[in-house]
């Protein structure tokens, strides 16, 4: 099952990387933070979300592997 | 299993014995009513919970049995946190309960302790709730040396202050604030350790259970929704109060026991601010059970019911309600933060009449956007309340627009108890 991105709400501080990274997958609301598609990755963006997920200044992206 | 005949069948059941007025029921009046605590084996009573039907009545509805089950699978259990934040604004049944019944939710937490293997429990209440903290010591006091020790600690008030991560998070020297999860409460909680964490009905009424069994405690109520609950009941009706009804009463019934409405209703808030504005004339065919709440969206929530009359202006209340909840939510998230405090002023400016024409789409754009993204469930309560707002009183905002509002204020309940100490009718 190829895993999904979450995000941990509290860290987040609305940089913005992911989005920029990962437009695909991640776009931001009207005040910067992410709203993410939450179905799971597809394979050929794995690489990109990991990515996305390395670049977060507040590790607050996740790539979920396990749960859901 | 055998269970002791019940003594009491029909209603009241959690509210059996107490006299509308008084004091804190005494333990030997407690006895008196239910008999003394049962013996129940773990195994047993988890079996016996999940055979009634019960589900949390925090609001959550989850099913009581598999909460129970979750923790009791783990090692090293710590302790059963009796979570009587209470902190939704129009709710009155844990302050009644704790207030005038201790010993029932005592009762509830010590069986639950039993069934999980903790050894301590904890009644966690809000700092103004002064008369609970007094009665739940003397409870504590009178009662014979438990196999578990109870303690009741006072936290800060607040709406997300008794959001259960919150309430682990301060308990364990934090911030009343919620925590990102998983790990869940029931993993990792006081102290690090698995921890059961209930509202003080869910307790109650399993304190019946453990007595009486699952058969008795299916006297009343629905095949889905079995039992009894506890319903704050407030706003235009003629006797607000907390009122002990059977799942599977007419919503018509809920207003009839509070005295009925005070004058023609227009709308009804059932489950509290996090809940969902119905019309009257459709609410009242509704029953209370999930299976009814669930076909129009809603939920029972903190079993909270407002009614609206004809006279108030739901948009205006409503602007309130959901300013008041953007001021309480905790900042952590940002659509939390940002969100709400958007869609309130949004919402306020739809309610003066002074909204741009489209506002009410961006609003509901926004309540879809927000939904779900916080670490806790107060921004998905709070656009829930908003869209049904925003759906029931919508030719309101054409009103509003044209300067054509008299309504009175309702006085809605905000930060303050709508029955002012929890009162029994």
């Amino acid at each position: 099952m190829s895993p999904r991105l979450r995000i941990n709400p509290i860290a987040c501080e609305a940089h913005g990387l992911c989005a920029e990274l990962l437009p695909e997958l991640i776009r931001l609301d009207d005040w910067g933070y992410p709203i993410l598609d939450e179905s799971e990755v597809p394979p050929d963006l794995l690489g990109l979300a990991r990515r996305a997920v390395d670049a977060c200044p507040t590790l607050a992206l996740l790539l979920d592997e396990d749960r859901h | 299993m055998t269970f002791a005949d019940a003594g009491h069948h029909g209603l009241p059941r959690l509210l059996a014995g107490l006299e509308p007025g008084g004091g804190a029921m005494s333990l030997a009046a407690h006895t008196r009513v239910h008999g003394p605590l049962p013996q129940v084996p773990a195994h047993q009573l988890i079996e016996e919970v999940e055979r009634s039907g019960l589900r949390g009545r925090g609001g959550a509805d989850f099913p009581t049995a598999r909460k129970l089950r979750a923790v009791a699978e783990r090692r090293r259990v710590g302790a059963v946190i009796v979570n009587g934040s209470e902190t939704e604004p129009a709710s009155a049944k844990d302050r009644l309960l704790l207030s005038r019944l201790p010993h029932l939710v005592l009762d509830g937490a010590v069986l639950a302790a039993g069934a999980v293997g903790a050894r301590q429990v904890i009644v966690k209440v809000g700092s103004n709730a002064v008369d609970s903290v007094r009665v739940l010591e003397g409870a504590i006091a009178a009662r014979e040396r438990a196999p578990v020790s109870i303690a009741v600690v006072t936290g800060p008030e607040g709406y997300v202050a008794g959001e259960e991560s919150a309430v682990v998070h301060y308990l364990n020297g934090g911030p009343e604030l919620p925590t990102f999860v998983p790990p869940r409460p029931f993993e990792r909680g006081y102290r690090g350790r698995p921890t059961l964490i209930q509202n003080p009905e869910t307790l109650a009424q399993l304190a019946l259970v453990a007595r009486f069994g699952s058969h008795w405690y299916r006297e009343l109520g629905t095949v889905a929704d079995p039992g009894s609950a506890l319903v704050t009941i407030t706003g235009a009706v003629r006797a607000p109060g907390v009122y002990e009804l059977a799942f599977g009463t007419a919503m018509s019934d809920l207003l009839a026991a509070a005295g009925g409405p005070s004058e023609p209703l227009q709308a009804l808030l059932v489950g509290g601010y996090f809940g969902t504005w119905m019309e009257a004339s459709r609410a009242t065919s509704l029953r209370l059970a999930r299976e009814d709440l669930r076909s129009v969206g809603c939920t029972l929530g903190s079993g909270v019911l407002i009614a609206l009359g004809e006279s108030a202006c739901g948009l205006h209340e409503s602007a309130r309600v959901i300013a008041y909840l953007a001021d309480q939510s905790a900042g952590q998230c940002g659509p939390c933060a940002y969100g709400l405090r958007a869609i309130a002023d949004s919402v306020g400016a739809l309610a003066g009449g002074v909204a741009h024409p489209r506002e009410r789409d961006r609003v509901l754009r926004w309540t879809s956007e927000v939904r779900g993204r916080g670490a806790c469930h107060h921004p998905d309560g709070a656009v829930r309340f908003v869209e049904s707002a925003l759906a029931v009183f919508d030719d309101d905002i054409d009103t509003h627009r044209r300067g054509r509002c008299r309504a009175r204020p309702a006085g809605l309940p905000l930060g303050g108890p709508a029955v002012p100490g929890g009162r029994l009718r």
